[in-house]
């Protein structure tokens, strides 16, 4: 019944990486705009300067962290919807073992999203480095 | 009789946990202490709602409807109220949290009264900066004009002490090498008290002040008398404080200005006596106060940084304490 090395389900091509792709991007979001923000604030525009230039740094990291969630987020939802099985895919097979970690990759990209957005959120509101 | 005793002990509660009158961010005198506690009501409104809903949900699924739900519909239970609603939630409260910032933390328009204030172990250096120019300096105690904005600009010489007067607005860090600021409006008169926020040694509980909402005519007039060197000694005993606090080193660590005491360690004792406080907005201030503290520092300020002067004789105590307290 096991299926050839080369099968999608294959336990041999399983990998937990790709599981913590969108919270690493969402921690390297977070870094990185931090960073560039102290970095901004105190070496190019001073105390009370405007963060324009950090807040369009940290817009680009945030396209760029959506992006990279969302097709991680894909991948997950593919691997989730392979063949014929319904949540919460836990019977003991290859099959579901595949959906399975599909399925919490895709969870873990929404929340990484969300967590993104939030964080960018602060750079609406403000516009300075006060 | 039960019931009154429940009333009594609810008001209790709620004046503890709101507090009321000098002490309390629900009870504001200041613009930023409202945004405060309007944020605080919200949040508290918004906690409770989710309460609610949840010992609702909770009586739905022990008695409405016990028996098990089809598939989809406790997947929209799941999705709906487990991700989607608290998202929603907490996405709303950081936005509206966070579009209040920027008014709390923006600059005070130029030309308005700038206050310096110094946290040090454990007391409050304050320098009035004044917009003609010069300074008037004093301690452990703030007055404020109403209505006006103030700037406070923050810093510290030892460790991280934190400014903080509940009633009028937020509080902000006072961090060593660094200066912080902080801007208030204060909306009504009234006498209300300060601490520091920030744990900074033995003495931090009594690191406190009054902050004094006044009339903009009677702040300009105090602020005016402030100005002024300290006041003559008038009879014999006061006049004899005097030459004490010069021959006792006093001078060393205090400035009383006008008879050459220009220590800086510790506070500007030039007006003390018109100070609602001693000792940081602890005690009374009051000439039995101000004897003990003189002769005790140490057992009535644990750690404090002045020295005690329990050898000097009592008439010579008391003659330094009506000095002191003659300084209005
Ligand atoms: C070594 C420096 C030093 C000397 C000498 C000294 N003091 Fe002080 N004094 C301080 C410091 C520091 C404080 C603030 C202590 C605190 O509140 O934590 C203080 C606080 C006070 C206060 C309370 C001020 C207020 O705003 O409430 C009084 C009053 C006072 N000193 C009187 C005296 C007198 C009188 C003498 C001389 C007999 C004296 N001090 C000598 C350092 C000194
Ligand atoms: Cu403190």
């Amino acid at each position: 019944m096991s299926e050839p090395s080369h099968h999608p389900t294959h336990e041999s091509r399983q990998s937990l990486w790709r599981l913590i792709v969108s919270p690493t991007i969402w921690a390297a979001h977070f870094l990185l705009s931090y960073i560039t923000a102290a970095i901004w604030c105190e070496k190019v525009a001073g105390r009370d300067g405007p963060l324009t230039g950090a807040r369009v740094a940290i817009a680009i990291y945030t396209v760029v962290a959506l992006v990279g969630i969302a097709i991680n987020g894909w991948g997950g939802w593919r691997r989730h919807s392979y063949g014929a099985g319904e949540v919460p895919h836990d019977a003991d097979t290859p099959e579901d073992r595949h959906r399975f970690l599909g399925f919490a990759t895709l969870l873990l990209a929404a929340l990484s999203a969300i967590a993104v957005l939030f964080a960018a959120l602060v750079v609406i509101f403000f516009n300075d480095c006060r | 009789m039960l019931r009154s005793f429940c009333h009594s002990r609810f008001n209790a509660t709620l004046a503890l946990i709101g507090g009321s009158g000098v002490q309390s961010s629900l009870d504001p005198a200041g613009r930023e202490a409202e945004r405060i506690a309007a944020l605080f009501w919200w949040m508290t409104g918004g906690t409770v709602v989710i309460w609610l809903s949840m010992v609702a949900l909770a009586f739905y699924a022990i008695h409405a409807r016990p028996e098990a739900h089809t598939e989809k519909r406790a997947r929209l239970f799941i999705i709906g109220g487990g991700a989607l609603v608290p998202t929603v939630v907490l996405g709303g409260l950081l936005t509206y949290g966070l579009s209040m910032l920027p008014d709390l933390i923006a600059k005070a328009p130029d030309g308005s009264l700038r206050i310096a204030v110094t946290g040090e172990q454990w007391w409050w250096r304050v320098r009035y900066v004044l917009p003609e120019g010069g300074e008037v300096v004093t301690a452990n105690e703030i007055r404020l004009p109403v209505g006006e904005p103030v700037q406070f600009d923050l810093d510290s010489p030892d460790v991280i002490h934190s400014f903080w007067i509940p009633t009028i607005g937020g509080k902000m860090d006072m961090i060593p090498g660094r200066q912080t600021r902080l801007v208030l409006h204060p909306t009504r008169t009234g006498t209300f008290r300060g601490v520091c926020a920030e744990y900074c040694g033995a003495s931090h509980t009594y690191m406190a002040f009054y902050a004094v909402v006044m009339e903009k005519a009677d702040f300009k007039r105090w602020l005016e008398e402030q100005r002024q060197p300290a006041a003559e000694p008038v009879d014999p005993l006061t006049k004899q404080g005097r030459e004490h606090f010069l021959a006792n080193g006093c001078s060393a660590c205090h400035t009383v200005r006008g008879i050459g005491a220009d220590g800086l360690v510790g506070p500007d004792l030039t007006h003390l006596g018109s100070r609602l406080s001693l000792g940081a907005g602890f005690l009374p201030n009051d000439l039995e106060t101000l004897t003990r503290w003189i002769a005790r520092t140490n057992e009535v300020k644990p750690g404090v940084h002045m020295p005690h002067f329990r050898m000097l004789p009592a008439d010579e105590l008391h003659a330094l304490a009506a000095y002191l307290a003659s300084l209005k």
